[in-house]
């Protein structure tokens, strides 16, 4: 257990510049997820934190105690990898055991930590098989069994649910959140997926571009987005945006068809007649209304239905709507004011700023 | 020519479906066995059989009633020409010489190809074509050289002499290379992060899964090895440390003298410890294949 900080961690691989200053300070016994698309720099990230790989700029702290320049193995962190990276000719007890042997543990404090683990993991049974006599998930846990018998300060997960089909990663991802809360170690997860970020961290870090777009709860992420980056990215489907002014007076926005939606109150009156792009989420739309959607797709999900269409001013839109799907072909839409976000139109950034 | 056709046709179509196609395939597959093992056979044959035989010019296809006279004479005293040099003393030399230089190739290449594949340093490419392009250069090409190295060092007619410069290998090192870099990335790293230093890994992780390629090697090298002619025939002069092949040259007279059956017989045994290698590494090389994966 400890805490990590990171600070202005920057990386080049030649002349490019992947990761463009980095904070981060992870408390005692959080979960946070960092999320991005491929390419955004998490898992240079990550492996700067693991000294697989050495930041161009910046240090690494770990309870105080700057590793920046030190191997993986001083670290004393732990980390599970995509492929899960087990030692194909070791069973599963010497794939656990391995890092504790290195380390010269005693033969009996090898063995009790071994099966502790194994037993949290239900791995108990299967201890003599080797990694191929095992399924994916059974392999996904001796690979969280390898980092929990070592007792680390800090565990790293490298989109470690990636390969599993997606009701194992429905379960193990639940797993992961109970075990990381029973053991209170630090923990940095990374991964693309935004439902598994949403669910297992205590904290995000969305990640864009080699910078951290915005670092929040999940809930506030997606309630107070920062930027059309992360409103794009955090929500499924997609939030959807329109491009509006601000009435005079603040307390609305015009749409390019000349459409008035009311804004949330007190909030952009000192930005009257600014050009935005307007958010409004899925979920959030009423019928009926004041737009007109023609609709061209319509996914139902059982339990509610995923309508695509298009406005008369030629936008695209996504409404989720409870129960059966709609017959219309023309649907009036009224997306709910208290759920509106106003970004910049220019820089993209939430307006009024996050405090 | 259709026949020929059929069979060919056979495999890639439905196997099995067509018992003509079958037979036919069965038919050449037996040919061919015939025509690999008909000089074995024959040389087999006329080990078994007195001076005389094949003094006569007769090609025995039937078994002799002289076998154990003339391996126990060659396995003992060697035979007329060569007294005084038993086939045991030749076989154990070609031994001594194929195991060495077996163990010495895979013992350099791999540790040559660990460096190569794992570890990044200053003209780590220079050293992977400088071993690369020794592959395309034959040993006859710098044998001349390489015996006035051997001979400036006093080494003609010794153990180390035969062996050492024949130690290097291009091949091995390449085919390590190759395989080390399949290896993935993830399991070296999950290694650093186990704590496992450069040797330990070589030791626990690179070294158990590469027992299937080691295997492979080996019986490859060993034969490679076993049938050297052309260095041990410079490099030895004295008896006490010919090999076996240049022993069964040394047999062959150029007038009629030849004896042919203790050539044979000689031949026979020659023969056995590369197919034994053989017979025993290729169950070992399957049981690595079916237990081992990356």
């Amino acid at each position: 257990m400890a805490e990590l900080k990171l600070s202005s961690i920057v990386k080049n691989f030649g002349v490019v510049r992947v990761l463009h200053g980095i904070d981060l300070t992870v408390k005692n016994g959080e979960m946070i997820v960092i999320v991005g698309a491929s390419g955004c720099g998490k898992s240079t990230l990550l492996r700067i934190v693991a000294g697989l790989e050495r930041s161009t700029g910046g240090t690494v702290l770990i309870d105080d105690r700057d590793v920046t320049t030190l191997e993986p193995a001083a670290r004393d962190i732990a980390m599970v990898f995509q492929n899960y990276a087990l030692y194909p000719h070791m069973r599963v007890f010497d794939n656990m055991a391995y890092g504790l042997r290195i380390r010269g543990l005693a033969k009996e404090d090898i063995e009790r930590r071994v099966q502790e683990a194994a037993d949290l993991l239900g791995l108990s049974t299967l201890l003599d098989r080797r990694p191929r006599e095992l399924s994916g998930g059974q392999r996904q846990r001796v690979a969280m069994g390898r980092a929990i018998v070592r007792e680390p300060k800090l565990f790293l997960f490298d989109e470690p649910l990636s390969n599993l089909d997606a009701k194992l990663r429905v379960a193990m991802r639940a797993e992961i959140k109970r075990l990381q809360r029973r053991l209170g170690v630090t923990s940095l997860f990374v991964t693309h997926d935004q439902v598994e970020a949403m669910t297992l961290g205590d904290r995000l870090v969305v990640m864009h571009e080699g910078r951290a777009a915005q670092i929040a709860s999940p809930m506030e992420i997606f309630e107070r987005p920062a930027d059309t980056y992360v409103a794009g990215f955090i929500g499924s489907p997609a939030m959807n945006f329109l491009p509006a002014y601000i009435t005079e007076d603040g307390k609305a926005a015009r749409l390019s068809d000349g459409n008035i939606l009311a804004l949330p109150p007190g909030q952009y009156a000192s930005h009257p007649g600014r050009k935005v792009t307007l958010g409004i989420r899925p979920e959030h739309i009423n019928l009926p209304g004041p737009l007109r959607l023609t609709t061209d797709l319509i996914e139902p999900l059982g339990s509610e239905s995923v309508v695509h269409g298009r406005l008369a001013s030629g936008e695209t839109m996504a409404l989720r709507l409870p129960g059966a799907p709609p017959s219309a072909a023309v649907l009036e839409i009224a997306p709910r004011s208290e759920h509106l976000h106003a970004f910049d139109a220019e820089t993209g950034k939430r307006l009024p700023p996050p405090a | 020519m259709a026949e020929a056709r059929n069979s060919i046709a056979a495999p890639m179509g439905m196997a099995g479906s067509n018992p003509r196609a079958d037979m036919l395939t069965h038919i050449i597959l037996v040919l061919g066995v015939l025509l690999f093992a008909l000089p074995i056979w024959i040389v087999l044959m006329g080990s078994t059989h007195d001076a005389g035989t094949i003094g006569r010019g007769d090609v025995p296809l039937l078994p002799g009633a002289e076998a154990a006279a003339n391996y126990s004479a060659v396995w003992s005293q060697g035979n007329m020409r060569r007294a005084g040099v038993p086939v045991s003393t030749m076989m154990f030399n070609s031994a001594i010489m194929a195991l060495l230089i077996t163990f010495g190739k895979i013992a350099i290449s791999i540790i040559s190809a660990y460096a190569v594949a794992f570890f990044a340093f200053p003209g780590r490419m220079l050293f992977f074509w400088a071993i690369f392009i020794t592959l395309m250069l034959p040993v006859e090409v710098r044998i001349f050289p390489t015996f006035q190295v051997v001979s400036d060092l006093g080494l003609v007619n010794t153990y180390a002499g035969l062996i050492v410069p024949l130690i290097a290998s291009a091949t091995a090192t390449l085919l390590f290379r190759q395989f080390f870099l399949t290896i993935p990335d993830e399991l070296v790293e999950a290694a650093k992060m186990d704590g496992a230093g450069p040797i330990r890994f070589f030791k626990d992780v690179v070294l158990p899964l590469s027992a299937t390629n080691t295997a492979a090697l080996f019986v490859i090298l060993f034969v490679y090895g076993w049938n050297q002619y052309l260095w041990p025939l410079l490099v030895t002069t004295s008896t006490h440390v010919e090999t076996i092949m240049v022993g069964i040259v040394k047999m062959l007279g150029s007038q009629g003298d030849t004896e042919w059956h203790l050539v044979m017989a000689t031949t026979v045994l020659a023969l056995l410890p590369p197919v034994a290698i053989v017979i025993l590494m290729q169950r070992w090389f399957v049981k690595g294949l079916v237990e081992t994966e990356k």
